[in-house]
């Protein structure tokens, strides 16, 4: 038997409602007791000082599983696109991407919704589902044709699984590489009004609601495309949709003279845009903060900005990024664990994202006001090029822990 | 040296004329740099108008024009202006399509500065690109056009064209004409222009129109009627060829009938009005030819003399820490 216990710790569980100061004990791999409870003399223990003890987070829709830069994190399992070499297009491919992180972190692969992603024929949604999948997911990329995308929806409603779908209408924005706007405009960068986010939502909220699918919009980043979904659920449709700590603190402005860190799909929006992205979160229409990590190497960055690759690394930031929202009050730190933990899991319907007697014991440490500075060079993982080098934050992972074995540990 | 020759004027004790590594764009520049860039211009046309247009002061030093979008005037005017100030001049042209993206483009900024130049003239298709090279060579580095962004030497030429004719360039009302969305000339003259006191109108149809182009501090027309009534300068640009056939504007008949500059419409703007373009034209597309060859409006051909002055004047002020010139180290 292997125990670990976490003592004094502020035990913070949006699923089961509970936040208290108290003790979590890890027993073979599960959570064995919750609360006031005895420890085991032969327990490891790791005394928590007060500070917070949640699910470990749930990273939905990362393109590169990175279990260092998750570990370093808090991140405990992922929801993985299928955007790999090669593309998550086929059951075998789907099992295989499922054992790249353990032991020390879980990924849940989304099934391709088309062969090659390529926006055409149908993949094998059904046994990619019986092989791991949590999901289908379009990819990078939109669908551009409407048949295709309503056979995708309707096809995985039959299997229950979420479509999650990338919202920008390529037949507006395929060249672009920035928002229409001044910054645009004074850079001469290729650029697509906003509004082709709005257009891609508008049609596959439609087609969602027409066919009874779930649809899932990974990274939305404006007012327009808030707003439909806003409605939409007001409707019943069974529509959500997830934020990037990019998009609710940066604007274009973060472009400045070509960088091309802040080179981002969706492209960075207005500040309009980027203060109707926090009232989303807000007022809730907003489900899942997601890092949206897509790690470029420096290569795929030291190039002209349209030539640039698209993507920055987050899962390490992801956690600090967000706790800006509780200092600024837009959400309270039970929300915020909710929209980074318990959300993503239950959207793919995993037995994470919850502190239950008998789960998994994914669990992370954290103090939420330990001040630090972003330097990416010093991040783990995959390339660590992000748009927020430099940026002094709050908040800091003391401990990841998954399966009750620590995988991360902080002095 | 002569009594005009440039870099004898000095500006006023502790102010650094022009405090610049490189001249990547007009963005950035203050409108004293500008009026100095300009004046250093001015005394280069007394010289290239003479017999014995050379002037030794980059002898030895070794220029490089590093091409790797297409161009042929903006090439000759370059080398030309290098050659005339005695520096070594190198051409490396490029066609964008065979230079592989990406690494291959920084690797070529290296491959350029281990052969130690000391001044490199870029082009490239890319926004940006420039500046990316500038970063990673030892020697000063001019933008001779970046993708849609900037082409500062094209942005002071014109602003010396204009201010040669007029006498000035503030409170002047100057007309930008034609794709603008897709032209780093019409960039950098609203910079240029707007930092100088002009009152800069850019007209385009609502397909060439850069979004949110007024925070440039510009009024857009989409009437070129209305644009250019009351003008004293009309600046028209190019329309390439694949803009023309339905992308962006429905047809070549269309668009002259409705965006040509033709002797009809320029009779809104002021009677002395200046006519201008950057090359090379398409005849009875964005101008016609009567308008274009006009002796008493159109100012074409003086703008490219006056770009070989502006050229030589940026090469001379770029170079002068390296030569060693006093108060420039």
């Amino acid at each position: 038997m292997t125990a670990l216990a976490i003592v004094n710790a502020h035990i913070v569980d949006p699923a089961s409602g509970v936040d208290m100061k108290g003790n979590v004990l890890c027993v073979d791999r599960k959570i064995a007791a919750i609360g006031d409870i005895s420890i085991p003399p032969e327990a490891r223990q790791i005394d928590a000082n007060g500070m917070i003890l949640a699910p470990g987070l749930v990273d939905l829709g990362v393109v590169a599983a990175d279990a260092r830069a998750c570990a370093a994190g808090g991140i405990t399992r992922v929801a993985l696109m299928p955007d790999q070499s090669p593309v998550l297009d086929d059951p075998a491919l789907v099992a295989r991407a499922m054992l790249g992180g353990k032991p020390d972190l879980w990924i849940h692969p989304f099934a391709a919704a088309t062969r090659g992603l390529a926006g055409e024929e149908l993949a094998e949604a059904g046994l990619m589902k019986a092989a791991g999948a949590v999901g289908v997911a379009t990819g990078r990329r939109w669908i551009p044709s409407a048949t295709v995308m309503s056979r995708v929806l309707s096809y995985a409603s039959a299997f229950n699984l979420p479509v999650v779908t990338h919202a920008e209408d390529s037949s507006l924005a395929d060249n672009a590489v920035a928002t229409a706007g001044d910054t645009a405009t004074r850079l001469g960068l290729p650029a697509a009004p906003a509004i082709a986010e709005a257009l891609a939502v508008a049609r596959d909220v439609m087609l969602a609601e027409e066919y009874g699918a779930r649809i899932h919009f990974r990274k939305l980043s404006t007012r327009a495309a808030f707003d439909l979904v806003r409605a939409a659920k007001k409707r019943g449709v069974a529509v959500t949709c997830g934020v990037t700590p990019a998009h609710l603190l940066l604007s274009e402005n973060a472009i400045g003279a070509f960088r091309t860190y802040a080179r981002l799909s969706p492209p960075l929006r207005s500040e309009e845009d980027r203060l109707a992205t926090i009232d989303a979160v807000r007022d809730g229409t907003v489900d899942v903060i997601a890092s949206g990590h897509d790690p470029r190497g420096t290569d795929a960055k030291r190039l002209p900005y349209a030539d640039a690759a698209p993507g920055m690394a987050g899962a390490t930031t992801l956690l600090p990024l967000s706790l800006t929202l509780v200092r600024d009050g837009v959400v309270t730190m039970n929300r915020l664990i909710e929209l980074i933990s318990a959300a993503p899991a239950r959207l793919i319907g995993v037995h994470g994202g919850r502190l239950a007697v008998g789960d998994e014991a994914d669990l992370v440490l954290f103090d939420p006001g330990a001040p630090w500075r972003i330097d990416d060079e010093e991040m783990e993982g995959q390339a660590g090029n992000t748009p927020f080098d430099g940026l002094p934050v709050q908040g800091k992972v003391l401990a990841t822990i998954k399966g009750g074995e620590i995988v991360r540990l902080n002095s | 040296m002569t009594e005009n020759s440039p870099g004898q004027k000095h500006s006023s004790p502790g102010v650094h004329p022009f405090p610049h590594r490189h001249l990547l764009g007009i963005q950035g520049l203050q409108p004293w740099e500008i009026t100095y860039l300009l004046d250093e211009a001015e005394a280069w046309v007394a010289l290239n108008r003479g017999t014995t247009k050379h002037d030794g002061r980059m002898q030895g030093l070794t220029q490089i024009n590093a091409f790797f979008e297409n161009s042929t005037r903006t090439l000759l005017s370059f080398e030309i202006a290098g050659k005339r100030l005695g520096a070594d001049v190198v051409n490396m042209t490029v066609a964008a399509s065979s230079v592989k993206k990406g690494e291959t483009l920084l690797d070529t900024a290296l491959t350029l500065n281990a052969m130690h130049p000391d001044v490199i003239v870029i082009r490239h298709e890319a926004s940006g690109a420039v500046a990316l090279i500038a970063d990673k060579v030892d020697c000063p580095v001019l933008n001779a056009g970046d993708g849609r962004h900037e082409h500062p030497t094209q942005a002071l030429l014109d602003a010396l064209t204009i201010r040669r004719r007029k006498g000035r360039i503030a409170g002047l009302v100057v007309a930008i004409c034609g794709d603008v969305l897709h032209s780093r000339v019409a960039r950098s003259n609203i910079l240029a222009l707007t930092a100088l006191g002009a009152q800069v109108r850019v007209v385009a149809p609502p397909t060439l129109m850069p979004p949110a182009v007024e925070r440039l501090g510009v009024t857009a027309f989409t009437d070129m009627d209305q644009g250019i009534e009351g003008a004293d300068v009309i600046m028209v640009l190019r329309l390439q060829r694949e803009r023309m056939d339905g992308a962006y504007v429905p047809s070549v008949r269309e668009y002259l009938a409705f965006y040509g500059l033709t002797r009809e419409r320029m009779k809104r703007a002021r009677p002395d009005v200046l006519v201008m373009h950057p090359g090379p034209m398409n005849r009875g597309v964005e101008i016609e030819s009567q308008v274009a060859d006009d002796i008493n409006n159109s100012a074409i051909t003086e703008q490219v003399e006056m770009g070989v002055a502006v050229r030589m004047a940026c090469l001379d002020i770029l170079t002068r820490s390296r030569r060693g010139v006093e108060g420039w180290s």
